[in-house]
C-alpha cells in the first residue's frame, strides 16, 4: 500500500473492469456514516474536481480504490480488515461536502 | 449494477437467511456491554417479494415490501445480499426503478447467466420469498423535479432502471411534467427493451422524438438486431452525431444522466463533453462490462 498518487495502474485495472464511485457508495457510507458520493473531491495530483460518485473505481473486493478520472492518481483507498476500515486519502486535496439546507 | 464482491462460482445461493439488522457485519456486543450500538445508518432489512413482473425474457421486476423503508431519491440503488446454506454470502447492487411517490420498492434485475445473485432474483425468486437489502445508497446520481431541467436521460440497456425511477417521479411529482425531458435509450434489439409500453405511455405514445405535448420525448436506438417494420427510432450505437441530433443542446444547459455498461457510459459522456456539455452537468453511473454485475 504505497501512497504515491502517481503510481501506475496495476495491470488488472483495465478499462473493462472499471466502475465508478457509485459502486462504492454502500461501502463508503459504512465508513463515513454519511452519503459521500455527492461530495466533490479535488485531486492532489492534477487539481481536477470530481464528485466521489464519478471517480473511477477498482478493486471492490476487499475495499475501495478510487482514482481521478483526469490523471489516474489514487485519491481514496479504503480497505476493510477485521472489524476496522483503514482509509488513505492522500490523493484528495479538498473534500467539499454540501450541508443540508 | 456493479458487483461489490468477488465473482466466483458459488452455486446454491438462494433465499437469504435473514438477520434482522446488520447481521453478519459486526459481532454482537457482549451482553455485559453497557454501551448500546447506535442504530446502523445503513441497516440490512428484510424485503418480501410481493409481485414479480416479467419485463423481457431476461429481465424481471420485483415489487417489494420493505418494512420501515426510509424513502429514496430517483437514481439511488440498494445492496442486495444473499446467503447460502453454508453461510457464503454474495452481494450486488441494484438500481431502484420505482419513484419515491410509491410505497412499494421495485427493482428490475437483468439475469447474468454466470452471476451469483441475478439468476435467483431474475429467475427463481417468487412472491412471498424474502431476502436482505440495505439502502437507499448513493447521492450523486440522483435527480428530483425540484432540481429542474431540462432533463436529458441516456440509457444503455438495463441502465434504463435508475432513469425510469426519474421518469416515473417526473410524472408524479408536483411540477415534474413542467420539466422538459428527453430519453435516448439504446438496446440490442426490440426484445431487450424494458418498460417499452410504459415509456411510450409516459411520452403520450410518441416514440420517434417528435414530442408528446407533455414535455417528454423518447427515442430508442437498436444496435444489433434489425428494427421491425415501421420503426421510427434510430439504428446503431449512440455516437456524437446521434447525440447532436437527439439530445438537448449544450446551450440549453440540460442536466444529463447517463447510465449503462462502462464502455457505453464513457463513450457517451466523452462525446457529450466534446459537444460542449459541462462535465459537472453530466452525471454518470457505470454498470460494469456486462451491464449487470451479476
Amino acid at each position: 500500500m504505497g501512497g504515491d498518487a502517481r503510481e501506475p495502474r496495476a495491470p488488472e485495472m483495465d478499462a473493462e473492469l472499471r466502475l465508478d464511485g457509485n459502486a462504492a457508495a454502500g461501502a463508503l457510507e459504512e465508513l463515513f456514516a454519511f452519503e459521500v458520493t455527492a461530495a466533490v473531491a479535488t485531486c492532489e495530483g492534477c487539481g481536477r474536481e470530481t464528485a466521489v460518485g464519478a471517480l473511477d473505481a477498482y478493486d471492490l473486493e476487499m475495499g475501495v480504490v478510487l482514482r481521478c478520472p483526469g490523471c489516474d492518481g489514487v485519491m481514496i483507498r479504503a480497505a476493510r480488515g477485521r472489524g476496522a476500515w483503514s482509509v488513505e486519502m492522500r490523493g484528495v486535496r479538498v473534500l467539499q461536502v454540501k450541508t443540508p439546507r | 449494477m456493479p458487483a461489490i464482491d468477488p465473482p466466483g462460482g458459488a452455486d446454491g445461493i438462494r433465499a437469504a437467511s435473514v438477520a434482522p439488522d446488520g447481521g453478519g457485519a459486526a459481532p454482537a456486543a457482549p451482553a455485559s456491554s453497557p454501551a448500546p450500538r447506535p442504530p446502523a445508518r445503513l441497516a440490512w432489512r428484510e424485503a418480501e417479494i410481493v409481485r414479480v413482473i416479467d419485463e423481457t425474457p431476461s429481465a424481471r421486476s420485483l415489487v417489494l415490501r420493505v418494512p420501515a423503508w426510509p424513502g429514496h431519491l430517483p437514481g439511488q440503488h440498494v445492496d442486495v445480499r444473499l446467503t447460502a446454506d453454508d453461510g457464503y454470502q454474495a452481494q450486488r447492487s441494484y438500481s431502484i426503478a420505482s419513484p419515491p411517490e410509491r410505497p412499494e420498492l421495485v427493482l428490475t434485475v437483468e439475469r447474468i447467466d454466470d452471476g451469483e445473485v441475478s439468476p435467483w432474483l431474475a429467475g427463481e425468486a417468487r412472491a412471498g420469498d424474502r431476502f436482505e437489502l440495505r439502502g437507499p445508497i448513493g447521492g450523486y446520481f440522483t435527480w428530483t423535479a425540484a432540481a429542474g431541467g431540462p432533463l436529458q436521460l441516456v440509457a444503455g440497456g438495463s441502465g434504463i432502471v435508475p432513469l425510469m425511477s426519474m421518469l416515473r417521479h417526473r410524472a408524479l411529482a408536483a411540477g415534474g411534467r413542467e420539466v422538459p425531458a428527453r430519453l435516448l435509450a439504446s438496446w440490442r434489439g426490440v426484445g431487450a427493451m424494458v418498460y417499452r409500453g410504459e415509456i411510450a405511455a409516459l411520452a403520450g405514445g410518441a416514440s420517434d422524438g417528435a414530442g408528446d405535448g407533455r414535455g417528454l420525448s423518447v427515442v430508442h436506438t437498436l444496435t444489433r438486431e434489425a428494427p421491425p417494420a415501421g420503426w421510427a427510432g434510430e439504428r446503431g450505437r449512440v455516437d456524437a452525431e446521434m447525440l447532436r441530433r437527439r439530445v438537448f443542446a449544450a446551450s440549453e444547459a440540460p442536466r444529463v444522466y447517463v447510465c449503462g455498461p462502462t464502455p457505453f457510459v464513457e463513450a457517451v459522456a466523452s462525446a457529450l463533453v466534446a459537444l460542449g456539455h459541462a462535465r459537472e452537468r453530466v452525471w454518470t453511473e457505470r454498470f460494469g462490462p456486462t451491464g449487470g454485475g451479476g
